[in-house]
């Protein structure tokens, strides 16, 4: 037993080496790791922040409307209101803090410039209803970045608007639904093919707007399943939806030749732009004759992710699906430019809006600021530094642990769970543990197509030295699962978090969705009285 | 006589006159981990052999099940909705899915008997 060292000069109460996470405190806080509870179960009622005017004195015209009961909103002072959320915000783990390791959710460092320049005044006070004679500098900058995105993918035509990732392949096979309608081919065109290791969104989509997915299997080697594929496709499918790199991290080398027996079957290309990060600059969608592609902003092009700031999911279209874009689009007529609506001018079946306004201005403002500053060789080195990251964190830990695949990889490495066989640790415990190391873990369990997968996307923006602490991790939580004796430490992994391992399956099957005031009375652990 | 057969996406059908009952298998429920929603068919759905007519969602993946034959749903399992844990407590019995009047019998000929499923299982490693 490792001797404990009495660090406390005697006094009682003191926490001695040895004794981490074994005391309580007066407060149920540890040092600076805040317990913090819900709003809701903070202050007084009728305690305000404001002082608001009494209201005056006039007739009620509620027709008995009036509320009986409380309000029921909490009763905080504005400093409290303040240190609440600050402090929530230092429970978030997030890309300002460290290596952020999501595979095939490209999570970058968001540049400081961008933010510079969507603060200024003539962009970041603008209101999307404000005359357009107000507003030519916006839409030049939206036109600006439009031209980026179809030059960037080799593609004719984009449509700005669509909101998010999920939301441009909504757009962009409602644009390939139009277009079959348009032929007459609606009707017998049912079926799109995704392979098996799809991102979720892909099938989800195409289910969305009536179609029914088909999964085209993957070969040993990662990719698709070429001749599956060509089998699949007939007088039926109305698209393939890929994602390239695929969501192994694998180039799909047979791309041309998928794209060719596709549109050799009537049917239409879909790629999934969301890996787009690995070859921006270096390889143009259009050239591997793509129909259609939605360009994640918040992952290739830096704007903020997650909980950090809205999507946006530009999609660039083919000239054969042009004519299907949604509203709006933005126009130079002379020297003035406007916003187009009126399809006047438009063959085919526009699909009308997909959003309110023009698109996330503040995204385009960010998105065209990272491509102005880094320039078409900063562009490429992005996609080459990217793919470097992904392989020097595979090549550092080949040996330790089990790629799925033989071979390099392109932006993210991929290992299977057959390096933890008969060790009694699972993917879940591993990536629990990485907790305790200070690293957000890796995705895991996907793509699906691998048993216990554990998917890492270092991207561009992870140093070198960083990278290798990093690595440094992983090989010592390798070493330590390989012991065999060391599950049972794995299985209580997170040991050092404001909280230890989740009960995720009673959070998935009982979950509590709605904080009420009959269900926590003060004093009571809402987690506990789930399990009741 | 009730007859059991297995699927090569790990479903099992026992088979007693011209009704089968359906569930996932051992293998599937340990490869899915804590099963925590699953969907069942509602009686009166006609599917064919194949068919995706079941989702079971545990806390790694949502997966489809599919009809080992084709036929008729005649009962489905309303317990699931609240205790999904059967699914890991006991595949083959209270945590079955569905069950379906068979519209061809012969249908079952190309599922693999108990041995045979234990075979296959055993080559997945």
């Amino acid at each position: 037993m490792v001797q404990s060292i009495d660090r406390s000069q005697g006094r009682a109460g003191s926490v001695s080496a040895g004794s981490v996470n074994t005391y309580g405190t007066y407060t149920g806080n540890r040092a600076l790791q805040l317990e913090e509870p819900l709003i809701f179960e903070m202050g007084q009622a009728g305690r305000c922040g404001v002082d608001l005017p009494e209201p005056p004195k006039m007739k009620e015209r509620l027709n008995g409307l009036r509320r009986k009961g409380e309000v029921g909103l909490p009763g905080l002072s504005e400093p409290q209101v303040v240190q609440h959320y600050t402090r929530l915000s230092q429970k978030n783990y997030a890309i300002d803090m460290g290596v952020y390791p999501l595979g095939s959710c490209t999570m970058k460092h968001n540049p400081r410039i961008n933010e510079k320049v969507a603060r200024l005044a003539g962009i970041g006070d603008l209101h999307p209803l404000q005359p357009v004679s107000t507003v030519q500098g916006a839409l030049e900058l939206i036109d600006s970045l439009a031209h980026w995105l179809k030059t960037l993918t080799g593609m004719p035509a984009v449509a700005m608007s669509p909101a998010a990732g999920a939301h441009g392949e909504m757009c962009g096979m409602m644009a390939i639904a139009a277009a079959l309608e348009a032929k007459g081919e609606r009707a017998k065109r049912k079926t799109v093919l995704a392979p098996e290791s799809a991102h979720g969104t892909n099938p989800a989509t195409a289910a969305a707007l009536g179609f029914v997915v088909k999964p085209i299997p993957a070969n040993a080697r990662g990719r698709v399943d070429l001749a599956a594929l060509k089998a699949a496709l007939g007088p039926d499918v109305a698209a393939i939806m890929l994602t390239n790199p695929n969501t192994c991290g694998l180039f799909e080398s047979e791309i041309v030749e998928i794209s060719k027996a596709v549109h050799e079957a009537g049917a239409y290309f879909y790629c999934d732009g969301a890996n787009f990060n690995a070859i921006v600059g270096r390889v143009r969608p259009g050239d591997l004759g793509i129909d259609c592609m939605h360009i994640n902003l918040h992952k290739t092009f830096s704007t903020p992710h997650g909980g950090g700031g809205p999507g946006a999911g530009p999609v660039v279209l083919s000239a054969a699906l042009a004519p299907y874009a949604p509203y709006p689009w933005i126009v130079k007529d002379g020297d003035k430019w406007r916003v187009a609506e009126d399809g006047a001018k438009v063959d085919g079946m526009p699909l009308g809006r997909l959003k309110a306004f023009h698109g996330q201005m503040g995204m385009f403002t960010r998105a065209l600021a990272y491509i102005m500053s880094h320039g078409a060789d900063g562009l490429r080195q992005v996609a080459e530094d990217a793919v470097l990251n992904a392989n020097y964190v595979m090549a550092a830990l080949k040996d330790v642990m089990s790629p799925a695949f033989e071979g390099p990889c392109m932006h993210e490495a991929l290992f299977d769970d057959s390096f933890l066989k008969d060790t009694g640790v699972s993917t879940l415990d591993f990536a629990k543990a990485m907790i305790d190391e200070g690293y957000h873990p890796m995705t895991m369990y996907f793509p699906l197509v691998v048993h216990g997968a554990m998917l890492i996307e270092p991207t561009e923006t992870v140093a070198k030295e960083d990278l290798d602490q990093f690595i440094g991790a992983l090989r010592s939580l390798t070493a330590k699962a390989k012991t065999g004796t060391a599950a049972d430490d794995f299985k209580a992994a997170p040991l050092y978090a404001p909280r230890r391992r989740l009960d995720e399956t009673l959070a998935a099957r009982k979950p509590i969705l709605r904080w009420k005031p009959s269900n926590n009375p003060p004093g009571t652990d809402p987690l506990k009285q789930a399990a009741e | 006589m009730a007859e059991t057969k297995y699927t090569e996406e790990h479903e099992w059908i026992r088979v007693e006159g011209d009704v089968g009952t359906i569930g996932i298998t051992q293998y599937a429920q340990e490869q899915l981990g804590d099963v925590v929603f699953v969907d069942v068919p509602a009686a009166g759905r006609k599917v064919a052999k194949g068919e995706a007519c079941a989702v079971v969602e545990s806390v790694k993946a949502a997966s489809d099940i599919y009809a080992p034959v084709g036929g008729e749903v005649v009962e489905s399992n309303a317990a699931l909705a609240d205790t999904p844990g059967d699914v890991n407590a006991e595949p083959t019995g209270k945590g079955w899915f569905f069950k379906l009047k068979l519209s061809d019998k012969g249908e079952l000929d190309g599922l693999m008997d108990e041995a045979a499923y234990e075979a296959f299982v055993k080559s997945l490693g």
